[in-house]
């Protein structure tokens, strides 16, 4: 098998394409020979399904493009597409994400391997089109696969590896793919698009099995049940939820032997944190301009790092739990904000503090909401937030969350 | 007293409120004792579908403390006493998401009671209910079957008379003289109270000795493991039907749809189609009518009920073209679910004498009153029935406009 793929390798080669990364994800579909796409117009998702219907009309891909009369349809009709064997793609945005709630509430339970894309958007109102990460997260607790990407090769790679993580009998769960509105979604830069003989290698085609709904396997789908079935229906997704975490691994690791590209621990990425004494931790593309900041504050002798999560469902607790022991302070930036929540935090900040509850040593830990409603996270932003951290691991007596870049 | 529970089997759609009002006015006579109780309906019940089984429940206590350990729970694991407010239910209970039929007497504890609002003799009832372990009493309130329902409240009393009943099968749980006060309070009329006392004086009971009744074993699976149940919500369709063979001459034909072999619904029925296959025209109404696929398609063409699928909805009588070819009958008159084609096939001037002697068994008021005037004639009928002669009861016809209960499942 290495062998051959070595040698369509020599044969075939990457392609650089300057595309945004809604036009990576348009591309990934392309590649994985998506069977049914449904769309329904919202910005930053929209320009997915506007390359999508070019690709579609320009005869480069073939596949089932409906466009749905609302974003609930849109999500109804790839679910049930999928359910009778159809590799599916669809997404949404902001309120529009929110609007597809029901649908996207049910399709865990049934086991449908939808990707979807998230463009992430602030949720009405005000109206607004800037990222914020609270459109995704709803979907948290439901049984979806959630992951965060920071630039469009990524957004290609893991398009790819959503639907080899989502097809495997092992878990048939949807995953959502969350992608910056604008700083990703419309941003365009150099993608090495791979060759299709690649792809095919990776991706085996989709086997439903017993679930496929078709006359030849009668099955009832989704019958009303009563008080004595529905925990062991539940127990079924944790236990598929379980299984991903080895799943992913595997997947990465497949990509890395075919398309030689090496993203590391599959489920956060760590940024100068070798030496560091303190880190930020964060998800999406926050992580350029954090990055830029912590090169700077590195020549200037301050030992700080980044953590970027990208697998936020299944969360990587045990190994988020090692890496963060190390430090001496964390602070985790959410460009989401949980109403009323433990500490009046971020989501993320009090998911990683419940991760670290059961840690052999607990760094102080400060949540920053940041970069709200698509307001940009700017360099010296970062350095405020790490003197924070700093002092804060310094023994300082702080605040548990902090508002950065608010006016006051 | 430790905690009393009682049970209310009802028809759901046409007895909904009756039963709400029994089980209300077990806990308002226990306030009036001092006591405390809750009262409820069992949740995974569908009651606003028509003669669905369903039941409500109603716990008395001491005080509060006693009352939450059974508090929040969707039905109590034994009753004192099951009330049964239309007799055909003895046959047993099969209700929607439920397992199979289950006795009558299921929740009944060793000692205690079965209480029918019926016309029937004892022995007729004993037959239709499954056979117990234990001894227990069975306890009969003469009338027909109430239709105090959902959305009319044919008032007949029937709610006073089960209440006044209770008080003398078990008067630690509600005395009369408390059920008198509550029935007061709540109905404000003395015509009730009488009906009450009434009751309370003819209620009959007799001891049922274990293994007496139906010895039918009921239906039983083990619940499976989490592991064990197929992933994505999913279960395994039910596969097209088949054709089947003649008895008499052993060929093949004709078509028998296949059937969900876990979710019967029969006892829905409180009566039944009764089929003469020799006036049969085979016109094909019944079995495009029917809404539930009950008939199979004979060998020999005809239109056989499967009576394990039958509601007994009617809808087959009313569509039939020919008179006296089917004739819906009271349901208590039968004791099992067999083939009537089988039997046609087998002895047909037994059949026809068997189908006369059947429909004398005219239903009382199953799906629905059968010609406008019924409900006068019948309250006659139940008020000499229930008092031995013209009593002082008052019959009431109101809308009942609880919009709340009324809504629909699903």
């Amino acid at each position: 098998m290495a062998k051959v793929i070595e040698k369509v390798g020599q044969v075939e080669a990457e392609k650089e394409e300057l595309i945004s990364g809604s036009e990576a994800i348009a591309v990934a579909c392309k590649l994985a020979d998506v069977d049914v796409i449904t769309a329904y117009p919202i910005r930053p998702y929209d320009t997915v399904m506007q390359y999508v219907a070019k690709l579609v009309s320009n005869g480069e891909m073939d596949c089932e493009y409906i466009v749905a009369e609302s974003e609930h349809s849109q999500f109804e009709i790839v679910k049930h597409a999928s359910a009778a064997g159809a590799r599916v793609f669809c997404g949404s945005s902001g309120v529009g994400w929110m609007y597809a709630f029901e649908a996207i509430t049910v399709t865990p339970a049934l086991r449908i391997p939808m990707v979807a894309m998230v463009g992430n958007r602030a949720l009405d109102d005000p109206g607004a089109f800037g990222v914020e990460h609270n459109d995704a997260l709803a979907v948290r607790d439901l049984g979806w696969m959630l992951v965060w990407v920071d630039n469009a090769q990524e957004a290609l790679d893991v398009a790819l590896i959503a639907y080899r993580v989502a097809e495997d009998r092992r878990v048939f769960l949807p995953c959502a793919i969350a992608c910056d509105g604008a700083f990703l979604t419309h941003s365009q830069s150099i993608v090495k698009v791979p060759p299709q003989s690649w792809v095919n290698k990776f991706l085996p085609p989709y086997d439903r099995g017993d679930l496929l709904l078709h006359p030849d396997n009668p099955i009832t789908v989704a019958p009303q049940v009563n008080e004595d079935w529905l925990m062991e229906l539940r127990k079924h997704n944790d236990e598929a939820m379980k299984r991903a975490q080895t799943v992913i691994r595997e997947a990465y690791a497949d990509h890395e032997r075919i398309f030689g590209r090496a993203y590391g621990n599959p489920f956060f990425e760590e940024y100068m944190t070798e030496d560091a004494e303190v880190v930020l931790l964060g998800m999406g593309t926050l992580s350029m301009p954090v990055k830029v900041a912590i090169r700077q504050m590195r020549q200037q002798g301050i030992k700080v790092g980044f953590v970027r999560l990208r697998w936020f469902r299944p969360f990587p607790t045990g190994e988020l739990q090692q890496t963060l022991s190390r430090f001496k302070g964390v602070g985790v930036i959410d460009r989401d904000y949980s109403f009323g929540s433990p500490y009046f935090s971020g989501v993320l900040a009090n998911e990683i503090r419940a991760a670290l509850y059961n840690a052999p040593a607990r760094p102080p830990l400060l949540s920053f909401i940041c970069g709200l409603g698509g307001r940009e996270v700017t360099v010296p932003y970062v350095r405020e937030m790490t003197d924070l951290v700093r002092r804060a691991a310094a023994g300082e007596k702080l605040e548990t969350t902090y508002w950065i870049g608010i006016r006051q | 007293m430790a905690t009393r529970s009682v049970e209310v089997v009802y028809r759901g759609i046409f007895q909904k409120n009756l039963a709400k009002n029994i089980c209300r006015g077990i806990v308002l006579a226990a306030v009036k004792q001092g006591k405390t109780g809750i009262a409820f309906g069992r949740y995974g019940d569908s009651p606003e579908r028509n003669g669905i089984p369903a039941k409500n429940f109603a716990i008395v206590a001491d005080n509060e403390e006693e009352l939450q350990a059974s508090m929040a729970q969707y039905e109590p694991k034994s009753v004192d006493i099951s009330i049964v407010v239309d007799d055909t239910l003895c046959k047993g209970v099969e209700s929607w998401a439920w397992y199979g039929l289950q006795p009558i007497n299921k929740l009944t504890k060793p000692g205690g009671y079965v209480l029918v609002t019926t016309m029937l003799p004892f022995d007729d009832l004993l037959q239709m209910a499954h056979a117990k372990e234990y001894p227990y009493h069975l306890a009969v309130v003469r009338g027909l079957p109430s239709f105090s329902g959902l959305w009319v409240y044919k008032d007949d009393h029937t709610d006073v008379r089960i209440l006044g009943a209770i008080a003398r099968l078990m008067p630690d749980l509600i005395s009369l003289e408390a059920v008198e006060a509550a029935v007061r309070q709540e109905w404000k009329h003395e015509h009730k109270v009488a009906s009450a006392r009434k009751s309370h004086e003819r209620v009959e009971t007799m001891t049922v000795r274990p293994g007496t009744g139906d010895p039918t074993k009921p239906f039983e699976f083990e619940l499976p493991k989490w592991w064990e149940m197929r992933e994505g919500v999913t279960i395994p369709g039910i596969v097209a039907g088949e054709a089947f063979p003649d008895p008499a001459t052993g060929s093949v034909g004709g078509w028998r749809p296949a059937r969900n072999p876990y979710f019967k619904k029969f006892s829905t029925r409180t009566m039944r189609p009764v089929v003469d296959f020799d006036t049969c025209i085979k016109c094909t109404l019944c079995w495009l009518q029917c809404p539930d696929s009950c008939f199979d398609v004979t060998p020999d063409g005809l239109y056989d009920v499967n009576m394990e699928a039958c509601c007994g909805c009617g809808v087959c009588e009313a569509v039939c073209p020919v008179d006296d070819c089917i004739t819906m009958v009271n349901e208590s008159a039968f004791t099992d679910n067999g083939s009537q084609w089988a039997m046609w096939k087998a002895n047909k001037e037994t059949y026809k004498t068997w189908v006369k002697e059947q429909i004398q068994h005219v239903p009382d008021r199953s799906h629905g009153f059968r010609f406008r005037g019924q409900y006068e004639e019948q309250i006659r009928t139940m008020v000499s029935a229930g008092t031995g002669g013209p009593g002082g009861e008052e019959i009431t016809e109101r809308v009942v406009t609880d919009a709340g209960e009324a809504s629909a499942g699903g």
